[in-house]
């Protein structure tokens, strides 16, 4: 379980750095999309994984706190889906805005001597 | 208490004055002139406290979880220099208000003027070493301001850039040297650092502090080699320089050099860097002063001199000398105030400064010729004067001084020289303006200023007279009570007599006499270029350092740093790689792996698929941008699926709404991008395909880094966080069942607070940014889609849409109460299980924009409008108010506050302040999400209809 959930945030992680790296401001977005995902999951993993103990409590019972998931990095990760879409409708705009503006869709407003 | 409303009287006024009227001349005048006689009178009203209790003290707490609190402190010494600054104050805003034009901003000027006094008291009574550092820099700052009050001259510009650039590095310097000054104390309280002199002057750090503190106060008394930027700050309205920049300011340095002397002198280090600064200021002040044209010119270089006369003074280390310098300090602060008045005079009423044009005034202007002539003899040293007794004490301790040979002989030579020097540049001062033959084409024809502007001078010359005649009975006990301070019981015997009988000193000051004026007659005939000391010239010095630093940080900028966001990007990726790294490779236990336990067959799947679209995504995303969006947003379910997986279905809910709205954002997007040809390009240069293998290895080194991390995590056990205390108080403190959300909106509602607000401000942003967008003309006309299937005009009236959006704009429309219900059900239900106002406002957000895309902009628009910002403004102010409801509790901000009971007929009730709080979350989720995706869809309406005026408004 743990080397897929592993291999899955390396991979996603790979594919996000890679697209940060490129010259279009599509494939940064992108890229940015794809590196949430995988720290948004890193973080999540930072509470271990747990099935069916979801942090939501049984008043009935008596709380046992090994019983239930981390709630924290739960928090923590539900802040960052919400903030990182306000960024990516950020960026998008700012990126029409520029493109608009310098005529190409380059990362630098200009597509300079490499492509 | 009287010692803080000291400090504060000044602010005050400062304050008042700055929102007065621009032509509120005399108005002005009053209140800067009550103020500072008000604070005047306090400060003197403290004598009789000072002389019996020795030391008054007053502290309002500042910070005091730092220790620090604002404590004033006056001594003796202290109340002396207070009753100069205010009382100087006080005949200069008399002297200022004749001296101002009526064109002048005068606001400005009294506003700064009395900020300057408050600070430059702050400074005499602070009684903390931080506190002190602080007022020192207040006074640069004010002197800034007050050097360039006549900002549209070039050269008050740059004078004022100067002294500040000068001032306030010597600032900084000194609250290095305070900060180990404290250090080495224990205790930055000035008390407590006057009592530790030996254990300072013993300790290893005592030279640095030594040096950082000298370092401060030369550069604030313009003592050489920092003594350039006085000269320039004369660019400053005349009363300025008579305050600033002769009497008090530049006073600030020796100021503080007499505060520590009882901490810092004795030492060989001390007199050689004090005295020698002080020397070297004394005779080089002076001797440029003979050859200076301007008026004030010639003031500011003899002030760098008597300066000079004080700090070498107190670099003798001996107590005598101390006495000496403090009683200097008052005599030049009257002397030279006054001939900064008598030059301001000639300047008002002549419309020049330039002593070669100045001459025969005496006959036109009387009165001012004589007081300038008294000040003037007081500043030569001319006996029955003050001057002549602060000058005589220094004379006497130069001869008597216990230094080796070469010193005790060098030292009385020197003096004298700068005597001499003193002597003939006073006589060229008032022989040059004030007599000859009258002088021919003057701007404007000289006569005597309005009465009152006579008057401040008048007095502080009258003062001059009265303590030349009369020390003991005059300034004796002040210059007692003060010097009793500082030195305390090792106070020396002294004498203030004028007479003193023949002695070496006396020589000295008649030699002085003589040579002055025999050297006087031999420069009369030039006057324009120094000679000897030509290339010395502090100015040149200091451009040239600061253009030194400019052009070097540019190249050091052009070397370091690339406005590229490509090279930006990977650096921060490298550099957060080798951040992560480095660690990893310090503790190699961190490298033993476990075993992993065995995947359950879906999980894998899912992840297949969920890689796939990831890899699929990095591939496609330059050519193929709706593939791209469409396989990032496989691998987004991946994500969502897997929280479910794993006991988070709040996640799981948040990215899914989540998910459809960016995607539904971003292909909103997509149609304004250019259009990329398939056709690769056939031949790709090498320096690309480099280019694109190290991208591709360090994304490698990326995802290989990050996977590992996280399979070394999950492969250990947790570590006791604080996760536990918040599973044990959701029920008890938050009242709540389902944690995650009980931490949200409860336990971290300030964090929640502010991301709601940044996501409002985002929407906002988004919705300003495209009410100025501009499209590329290229992405203007109509799309290939839209050209192809040419549809008509929309119909406002029409029950349904035509053609094949009838049957979705139906079960759409089915849809949209349901849906309300559905994310009302979630908001209401998430304080006890899975849902929150994120998730309700998300689903709330996505039918709104499902009937936009179904039924269209302008059809959906012309049956309802949503107003989505009121909608952010509400959702914040609900927010808002549900935590400013804990106040009425007398509560800390955003507590909750829960009521529990039964209402007849709905039965048991559960009502919180949270559920008022997490309606703020919902409503400005729903007004942030719309407002941005309408906001872009408006756009491809906006370039459709060409109307770029209205388009963009809702």
């Amino acid at each position: 379980m743990e080397l897929v959930y592993a291999m899955a945030i390396g991979i996603v992680t790979g594919s996000g750095v890679w697209l940060l790296l490129r010259p279009r401001t599509f494939q940064v977005i992108m890229g940015l999309a794809l590196l949430s995902y995988a720290v948004n999951l890193f973080i999540f993993a930072m509470g271990r994984l747990n099935m069916n103990q979801a942090p939501v409590l049984d008043p009935t019972r008596v709380i046992d706190v090994a019983q239930y998931a981390d709630p924290v990095p739960q928090a923590l990760v539900l802040t960052a889906i919400v903030i990182g879409f306000a960024t990516t409708a950020l960026f998008l705009v700012v990126l029409l805005a520029s493109r608009g503006f310098a005529g190409t869709d380059h990362v630098d407003g200009s597509e300079g001597e490499h492509r | 208490m009287s010692l803080l409303a000291i400090i504060l009287l000044p602010f005050l006024g400062s304050l008042c004055a700055a929102f007065m009227p621009a032509n509120a001349r005399n108005a002005e005048a009053w209140l800067a002139g009550t103020a500072a006689l008000a604070t005047t009178l306090l400060v003197a009203s403290l004598y009789g406290d000072i002389q019996s209790e020795g030391v008054l003290r007053a502290s309002v707490p500042w910070a005091p979880s730092l220790g620090l609190e604002f404590s004033l402190r006056m001594d003796g010494f202290a109340w002396l220099f207070a009753l100069l600054v205010a009382a100087m104050g006080t005949l200069v805003v008399l002297y200022a208000r004749y001296y101002m034009s009526p064109e002048d901003p005068v606001p400005r000027f009294f506003s700064f003027f009395l900020a300057f006094m408050g600070a430059m008291l702050g400074v005499v009574l602070s009684g903390n070493l931080i506190q002190l550092a602080m007022f020192w820099e207040l006074t640069s700052l004010a002197s800034f301001m007050l050097i360039a009050y006549w900002n549209h001259r070039v050269d008050a510009r740059r004078g004022a850039r100067m002294a500040l650039t000068v001032t306030a590095t010597g600032g900084l310097a000194l609250l290095a040297g305070m900060l180990i000054l404290g250090h080495v104390a224990g205790s930055y309280d000035l008390d407590v650092v006057l009592q530790a002199g030996d254990k300072i002057r013993a300790h290893a750090w005592y030279p640095a502090a030594l040096a950082l503190v000298v370092l401060g106060a030369l550069t604030k008394s313009a003592q050489f080699p920092f003594h350039f930027w006085l000269p320039h700050a004369m660019a400053a309205p005349t009363p300025v320089s008579a305050y600033l920049h002769s009497a008090t300011m530049v006073k600030a340095g020796v100021f503080l050099l007499a505060r520590l002397w009882p901490v810092l002198a004795g030492t060989d280090a001390w007199f050689w860097i004090v005295g020698g600064a002080g020397l070297l200021s004394l005779v080089v002040g002076a001797y440029l002063a003979l050859f200076q044209r301007d008026m004030k010119g010639v003031l500011a270089y003899s002030t760098i001199s008597h300066l000079g006369l004080i700090t070498l003074l107190l670099g003798m280390n001996s107590p005598l000398a101390l006495v000496a310098a403090v009683f200097h300090i008052i005599n030049h602060a009257t002397f030279k105030a006054s001939l900064f008045m008598a030059a301001g005079i000639v300047d008002h009423e002549t419309g020049t400064r330039d002593m070669t044009r100045l001459s025969g005034l005496y006959r036109a202007m009387p009165i001012t010729a004589t007081l300038a002539l008294v000040a003037a003899a007081s500043m030569a040293g001319v006996p029955l004067l003050n001057g002549f007794l602060s000058k005589e004490m220094f004379f006497a301790e130069t001869v008597f001084i216990a230094r080796p040979d070469f010193q005790r002989v060098g030292l009385p030579m020197a003096a004298t020289l700068a005597g001499i020097f003193s002597v003939a540049y006073s006589l060229r001062f008032i022989h040059c303006v004030f007599f000859g033959r009258p002088a021919q084409e003057l701007p404007r024809a000289p006569h005597e200023p309005p009465g009152w502007m006579l008057v401040p001078s008048a007095l502080l010359v009258f003062a001059c007279l009265l303590v030349g005649m009369f020390p003991a009975h005059t300034i004796g006990p002040f210059l007692a009570v003060a010097t009793h301070s500082l030195l305390g019981a090792s106070t020396p015997e002294y004498s203030l007599a004028i007479w003193h009988g023949f002695n070496l000193p006396l020589m000295m000051s008649l030699a002085a006499l003589a040579g002055g004026i025999v050297l006087y007659q031999l420069l009369r005939r030039r006057a324009d270029s120094v000679p000897l000391l030509e290339p010395l010239d502090g100015k040149r010095a200091f451009d040239f350092v600061q253009t030194a630093l400019s052009t070097g940080s540019e190249r050091l900028m052009r070397l370091l740093v690339s406005r590229r966001l490509q090279v930006q990007l990977l650096l921060i990726v490298v550099f957060a790689l080798a951040a992560v790294l480095l660690p990893l490779t310090a503790d190699r236990a961190g490298w033993t792996l476990a075993r992993p336990s065995l995947p359950d067959p879906a999980f894998a799947l899912l992840w297949l698929v969920g890689g796939a679209c990831a890899l699929g995504t990095a591939y496609k995303a330059k050519r193929h941008r709706l593939a791209a969006l469409v396989l990032s947003g496989g691998t987004g379910l991946a994500t969502c699926l897997t929280f479910a997986w794993f006991s988070a279905p709040d996640l799981a809910l948040t990215q899914l709404t989540v998910e459809v709205v960016t995607v539904v954002l971003l292909l909103l997007g997509l149609r304004w991008l250019p259009r990329r040809n398939d056709a690769s390009a056939p031949d790709i240069p090498t320096s690309t395909r480099l280019r694109r293998w190290r991208d591709r290895s360090i994304a490698l080194l990326a995802g290989g880094g990050l996977g590992s991390l996280a399979y070394i995590m999950l492969t250990r056990p947790a570590g006791e966080g604080i996760s536990p205390f918040f599973l044990e108080q959701a029920l008890p403190l938050g009242g709540g069942l389902n944690v995650v959300n009980v931490i949200l909106v409860d336990f971290r509602g300030f964090d929640t607070l502010g991301e709601i607000t940044v996501l409002g401000i985002v929407a906002l942003t988004v919705y300003a940014l495209l009410r100025r967008f501009r499209p590329a003309p290229e992405s203007m006309e109509l799309t290939q889609q839209q050209q192809e299937h040419s549809t008509p005009p929309p119909d406002t009236d029409a029950v349904l849409p035509p053609g094949p959006m009838a049957v979705p704009a139906v079960l759409v429309r089915l849809l949209m109460p349901l849906a309300l219900l559905v994310s009302l059900y979630f908001l209401l239900r998430g304080h006890n299980a899975p849902g929150g106002g994120f998730v309700g406002g998300l689903v709330l957000a996505t039918t709104v924009i499902l009937q936009y895309i179904v039924g269209g902009t302008v059809w959906v628009e012309s049956r309802s409008r949503l107003h989505p910002p009121h909608w952010i403004a509400l959702g914040l102010l609900a927010a808002a108010a549900a935590g400013c409801g804990a106040w009425l509790a007398s509560l800390p901000f955003l507590t909750s506050l829960a009521w529990h009971g039964s209402l007849p007929l709905v039965g048991e009730l559960h009502i919180s302040t949270v559920l008022l709080f997490d309606i703020g979350v919902y409503m400005l989720v729903v007004g942030a999400t719309v407002l941005m995706l309408v906001a872009l869809a408006h756009q491809s309406l906006r370039a459709h209809h060409r109307k770029p005026a209205r388009a963009g408004e809702e």
